[in-house]
Parts: C-alpha cells; structure tokens; sequence
C-alpha cells in the first residue's frame, strides 16, 4: 500500500481572452504515490499546466479551480502566495526544459546552488561548499570543483540538466516535477539524466511526475501513464501495459510513429474524434 | 546520373584562431530520386552541410557537384530552380507579416513564373491546405500547417533536389505522421531527390534508403537503411547511437 | 445586426482576400490599442491638438497679433481673456491655439525626415555589413555626437533663425538613435530562417531589406518616435526660449516661455500656460507611444 503523497481532484485551469474563455486544463483528477507517474500528451493537451497549477504558477489572468489539490492531507488551494512559497522548491521542487532558461546566466553555477541552499537552510557559507560539491557528485558530475567556478553557457545541454536537478533536489522536496526535461538533449545524454533522476528518486522515496510527449520515453521510464487530450484524462495505463491501450486516441499515437523495427510505407494518421474532447475525464486517484 | 555529389566538403566558421570547423572532409554521393538521411547528434554538422549546398554557408571548400554541375561561391538563379530547402522550425520558417498567398506568389514571383494565382492554388492543394488557408497569417496557423506552407514554398519553383532539416522535429507526434506522409507522397509523385536530416533515426528509417552517420563534423559510416534497421552498424559511434534510440 | 456581421466578418480566422486579412489584422490591432485606456486617452489628446490647428481661426477667440498694451498681464478669468494677455496685450489663449499649428508643423517635419533616413542607413548597414556597416555607423557616430543645440546655433548663424532651420537642426540630430534601432534590429532579423528561405529563391538586398526586413523594424521606430516627440517638441521649445526657432510674432510655445520668464513672479500665467500645453501634448505622446509598443511590440508575439 503506497502512501498517497498528493492528491488532485477535479483540477480546472482556464484562460479568459478576447474570443472568450479557453479551458486549458478540464477537471482532472489524480493522485501521486511513492511512484513515477508520466503525464503524456501533445501541445494543448494541458500537460504543463497542470504542473504549473500544482505549484499555483499560474498568474492572473489565468484561474485555477480545483475541490482540492492536498499535499500530505493539507490542501495547497487554501494557501495564501506566501504559505505557497515555503512550499515551492521546499516541498515540491520542479525541473524544466532547457536549462539555459532556468539557470541565471551571469552567476556561477556554484554561486546559485549555494545561494539556492542557503534560502532553505541555515547554514555557513562553507557548509553550503561543501554540501554542493556533495549534490554535484550525486548526479554523477565529477570534477565538481571546476563545476562550481563555470558560468551556465559553459555547460552542455546534459550537464546543465544535471545541475538542475542537483539544484531542485537540494531542499529535499517531496515531489519532483519534470516538465520535458530531456526534450532538449542529445539521445546519448538523456538516458544518462533519467537514469540520475531515476536513482534520487527512488533513494528519497519522492514522487515524480514526468510530463512530457515523448510516450514511449514515457512508458520506459514510469510506472503508471496518465494520457491527456484536451485538458482531459483520456486514459491511464500501467507503464508496461502501454500496447494494451485500449483508448483509440493512445493507439493512434502509438500507431502514427515509424518504427525501425516494423517498417511501412505510411504512417498511420490520427483521427481525431470529437467525442474525445467531450467524454470526462478518467480519475487517477487511487 | 548522380544527383549529388560531395567531395571532402569542408565547412567552417569563423577565422584564425576562432577558427570553428563544422564539417571535416564530408564525401558521399546521392543518386537521382534517393533518399538520403544524414543522422547525428548536435554539433555533429548535418545541418551545416545542408546549409553549405544551399549556399547558406560562406566559407567552405572541396567540391559540391550537382546534377553534373560544380558549385561555385555564387550560385546562379538557376540553381535555385533545382535545389530548394525546408527549415526545422515552422515558427521561424514564415514571415510574421506575410501571409501565405504572399509567401507563395513572391516566390513564384522571383523564379519568373506568369500565372501566379493558377499556381498558388495548386500548390495548397498540392500540400494538403486547403483555398480557406491562402490570405492567413502565420500566427493564424498551427506549426503543422506552417510546415506545408514551408514545403509548399520549396516546391513552388519545382525543384529536384529537396533538402529537409530537421522538417518535423518541432511538431506533434501525430503531426509529424502527416508531414512524413506528405513528404513520401510527393517524393513519388514528383520523383524528387531528398536529403533528409535528422537526430531520430526511426525517422529517418522511415524516409531514407541509405544514410550516413556524423560525428564532430565528419562522416563515420554511410549504410543501408536495412542495415539500420537489422542494428547491423560497423562503427562503435553508430552502434551507440542505435543503441540509445531504441 | 449588420454591425454584428461586419465585427464577426473583421474578426475571421480563415479571410478570403487579401484585403480582407489586412483589414482584418488592422482592426485586431485596433482592438488591442483601444483596451489601453491611458493610451487612449493620449490618442485623444492629440487628435484634440490636430483639431485645434486644423479649426484655429473659428476657435480662437482673438487675432494672436493684436496687441492691446492697455491690457497688458491682464490675470486668468479676466473678461474676454480666460487665460489673461501676455506683455503686449496678445490673448494668450489665441496664441496657444494658434501656436498648436507650429507645433505640429514641427513634430510632423521631424517625424518625417528623422525616422526615415535612420530606418534607411540601419537597414542597410545592418544587412550588407562589412565596410559598409562600418562606414554608416561612423557617420551615425558623428552625428550623434552633435549637441543639439550647438548645431541649432551653427545653422542658425549660417542660414539666419527660423522655424525650418530648427527643424533641419533638430531632425540632424534626432536621426542616429533610429539609425542605430534599425540596424540591431536588421541584425536580429537577418539570422533568422525566413530570411534564409527568401536568399534561396534568389531574392536581392533590395527586395529584402524592402519588403522583408523595414515591415518588421517600422514597428519598433514607430514607437520610438512617438516617445521621442516629447523630447522633439521640447528641443522646438528650447529653440524658441533661446530664440533661435520661430521668430517673433510668431505665437510657437517656447518662444511665449521666453517672453514670460521676465513675469514670472508676478504674472506666472504669462509662461506657465504655454509650459502646460508642452507638457500636455508630450505626455500625449508618451501614453501613445506606449500603448502603440503593445500592440506592434513584434517580440511580444503576434
């Protein structure tokens, strides 16, 4: 029996504009254990949103609704922006796409994972040395003093995401989420992050929630898959289940890529059916 | 006849001491109606070679021969009638303030062609848009749609040679089974010469026939898509890279 | 109901025309500048200020020239002349109506020549580079390095005081920081693919830099020239005070500062009133300039 460590219930995230009001994300409902759940979906499918309105990112005009999104029993709606900000990076910590982006580019990388260290603990400035070379050596990056003294743009795509995730993972946070992080590296270098959160994960018994379009990248690396279409849950598989899919609009994405093993002369098109965007959403929580 | 042919193609950027060398004695051949894909990581060079024949690329040397012809440091108009190219992103790939009727007839414009409108409207039918999609603008588009009107555009001066990077790696999975499709059709339909780019080799044994693979800017092995497809690789590097793919 | 279809019709997402999508794109972006209530409220302003120029004769209440010397610093409220009469009598509010017209010869000859020649040397040396990228933004340097007003004074001393060479002066000075916009802008510009995808169709420097690169830089000079309007009418301003712009009788607004500033203590109305209507019209400019950069701003999206 796997301790439910957050709970999401009946999430909406919606957008008003001139055109009217776009819903994003349409009253989905999960819940995250000791595990690694994937969330896959294509543009405007409502994937990242939902990362984003689980740590209350999402900035006016945007709504977030949900009856409740609990971590631990406590319910993270009810809080106020400033009850939010203990609970950023200190209790759910979130890793992004390109670490060019989320890294300060005019400080060193030791000056931020110190400074990052330093706003949750209390604690010297040698201390905080020390227990950054410790997380550097964690995710596998070995001469972590030439490391400390680098600028962000000295770093490869893999090493950057690997700093992120020394980073992230610094606070000790409950939950991790990884919006496409491996989206912008080489193929060679993202088994070596996922392999690296992989482990941290499990040695910290944290939850993570994997989001990303990749579904077979998806179905490698978790152990449950939440499928999303139009800001719905359309269906939800044990990671190794994935070819037993049942939902027509997994199977089209499962059909529609080229495989090298099983060639043909063309790829199947996804049809999509209106009722799909219509159906509710299937519930994740356990 | 060959379509194209490269010869210790050597591509770099910048000068003395910051002296970049994208592509290292790059040699391969391209037969008329192939499919040709060029696999690598980044940084390997693949899309630097694309941009050298197009002529995108300002320093280079060896040999790039196509059709019989040499390329020379100028290319002549008429060079753009054969060779044309499709970009990788369609958000960049489009003019902001151009709308697709004028993207297509300035191009059409520029080669010389008289009865613009005729073809514009060909030309969306052709790439799977329809009339409704000719006076939007890009931001009016999805990336998918973009793409069509990008490839629209390399075929509007009826081209032989196609050279694609990267065409559906910015793009939705189940977008990307459209544009590949597409990209088959017309490649049979119009007997056009591909050389395709790509960092993922399911795609690229989907489209190509043979495919050489990069690494820091130079060719390590050129092999059959069968080879590709039985993990048959010669070289350590492009045992690797399948290794890591599947 | 015909206004609800031509609403629906402008807002369409698939137009059938080429002038449709213009005039729908238009109308979108007008859409977006009217939600901008402070720049609207600039918008209104300076259309007030062209048709106070434009209707000068039937509004102003007195000829500006007519001086009354019996009448002299007449106060604010005094019967005939709301806003009081200058040292020689002149109803200042005549002169201030009449004056908006020098004003916006003003803005509109700067505007014209200033932006235009930077957008034309940006462009250019942006995109051709080497030499003559080198050579461009050395004049620029040069000119830029002009004070205004000591290149006022060396015109006016060359060609004798006057509105025109002020403006001559001012738009001389007021043309490298344009010029400079343009081309970091042509530079931004020229690396990206839809710039490539044209080169490939054989496309020359002329029909790019044209037809490619001056539709996406004209929105961020357009802003930059409705923000530097205040700056321009107050250097018209400067001009006058020094008396080196409009020549007496003329009602321009710096020069009545200038006669003013003798009254200042006692008669304060005298320079104050033609300092608010500067004041005015250039914060009109600002709101506009600012609002114009959220609907244009190209980096802001589409």
């Amino acid at each position: 029996m796997m301790d439910t460590l957050l709970d999401v219930e009946d999430l909406w995230v919606r957008f008003p504009s001139r055109q009217g009001v776009f819903d994003a994300v349409r009253g989905i409902s999960f819940t995250l254990g000791r595990e690694r759940l994937g969330i896959v979906g294509e543009s405007g499918s409502g994937k990242s949103m939902t990362g984003r309105a689980i740590l209350r990112l999402i900035r006016p005009p945007g709504i977030v609704e949900a009856k409740q999104i609990s971590l631990g029993g406590v319910d993270l709606m009810q809080k106020t922006e400033k009850e939010m900000r203990a609970v950023r990076g200190q209790r759910i910590s979130m890793v992004m796409q390109d670490p060019k982006f989320s890294l300060n580019p005019v400080m060193t990388i030791g000056d931020q994972i110190i400074e990052a260290y330093r706003q949750h603990n209390r604690a010297s400035k040698t201390e905080a040395y020390a227990k950054a070379l410790e997380m550097l050596e964690a995710v596998s990056i070995r001469d972590a003093d030439r490391v400390m003294r680098a600028y962000p743009h000295e770093m490869s795509g893999g090493m950057g995401q690997r700093i992120m995730i020394a980073m992230m993972l610094i606070p000790n946070p409950e939950i991790l989420i990884a919006d496409e992080p491996t989206s912008a590296l080489d193929v060679s270098v993202q088994r070596q992050v996922l392999d690296i959160m992989d482990k941290l994960v499990k040695d910290r018994g944290m939850g993570l929630i994997f989001i990303s379009h990749d579904l077979n990248l998806v179905a490698d690396f978790c152990d449950r898959v939440l499928i999303m279409y139009a800001g719905r849950i359309v269906e939800i598989c044990e990671a190794d289940k994935l070819n037993e899919a049942k939902h027509p609009y997994t199977r089209g994405l499962l059909n529609s890529l080229p495989r090298l093993d099983a060639p043909r002369d063309h790829l199947e098109v996804l049809k999509r059916d209106p009722a799909w965007a219509q159906a509710p959403s299937v519930s994740g929580r356990i | 006849m060959s379509m194209l042919d490269i010869d210790a193609l050597n591509v770099w950027f910048g000068s003395g001491r910051d002296r970049v060398d994208a592509v290292r004695a790059a040699t391969f051949s391209v037969a008329k109606g192939e499919s040709f894909g060029l696999v690598g990581e980044s940084g390997s060079g693949k899309s630097t070679i694309l941009r050298a024949i197009s002529g995108l690329a300002p320093h280079w040397s060896g040999q790039m021969v196509v059709e019989g012809t040499p390329l020379t440091k100028v290319r002549p108009k008429a060079f753009y009638k054969t060779v044309q190219m499709v970009f990788q992103d369609p958000y960049a790939s489009l003019h902001p303030r151009h709308s697709v009727d004028q993207v297509l007839g300035e191009t059409l414009h520029l080669h010389g062609f008289s009865d613009i409108d005729a073809r514009v409207v060909k030309l969306l039918d052709d790439v799977g848009l329809g009339q409704k999609f000719r006076f939007r603008y890009p931001h009016q588009l999805s990336g998918g749609q973009r793409q069509r009107v990008a490839i629209a555009r390399a075929l509007a001066p009826e081209p032989e040679l196609l050279l694609l990077d990267e065409p559906t790696s910015a793009l939705d999975v189940s977008v990307q089974a459209e544009i590949l499709n597409l990209l088959v059709d017309l490649r049979r339909d119009r007997g056009l010469t591909y050389v395709m780019v790509s960092h993922d080799l399911s795609v690229v044994g989907h489209m190509c026939e043979r495919l050489a693979v990069m690494k820091d800017g130079a060719i390590v092995e050129i092999m059959g898509v069968e080879t590709l497809r039985k993990m048959e690789a010669k070289h350590p590097y492009s045992q690797s890279l399948l290794a890591a793919s599947v | 109901m015909a206004d609800q279809t031509l609403r629906q019709w402008l807002l369409t997402d698939t137009p059938t025309s080429r002038r449709h999508a213009k005039l729908s794109a238009i109308y979108q972006g007008w859409l977006s500048f009217r939600s901008n209530t402070m720049a609207m409220i600039g918008l209104w302003i300076l259309l007030a200020l062209v048709g106070i120029a434009a209707f000068a004769p039937i509004l102003s209440p007195h000829d500006p020239f007519v001086q009354d010397l019996g009448n002299r610093l007449a106060p604010l409220g005094t019967e005939s002349h709301i806003l009081g009469t200058d040292s020689l009598g002149r109803d200042i509010l005549s002169r201030l109506i009449y004056g908006s017209r020098i004003t916006l010869y003003i803005v509109a000859l700067v505007a014209l020549i200033a932006p235009v020649v930077g957008l034309l040397v940006g462009t250019v040396s942006g995109y051709v580079g080497g030499w003559v990228d080198v050579v461009l933004m050395r004049i620029t340097d040069i000119f830029l390095a002009f004070p205004r007003l000591v290149l006022a004074l060396a015109f006016v001393a060359a060609l004798g005081a006057g509105i025109e060479n002020a403006v001559l002066a001012i738009s001389l000075t007021a043309w490298p920081p344009y010029a400079r916009i343009a081309r970091a802008e042509t530079l931004t510009i020229r690396a990206a693919d839809y710039i490539s995808a044209i080169q490939l169709q054989g496309a020359g420097a002329m029909r790019i830099i044209t037809r490619h690169i001056w539709p996406l830089c004209v929105s961020s000079l357009i802003v930059r020239v409705t923000l530097d309007m205040a700056g321009i009418i107050l250097a018209a301003a400067g001009l006058g005070f020094l008396g080196l712009g409009a020549q007496p009788p003329s009602p321009e607004w710096g020069a009545m500062i200038s006669e003013g500033r003798r009254f200042i203590l006692d008669h304060w109305w005298v320079a104050t009133m033609p300092g608010l209507a500067i004041f005015t019209v250039s914060l009109a400019f600002n709101l506009l300039g600012d609002g114009l950069r959220d609907v244009l701003d190209p980096k802001g999206g589409e």
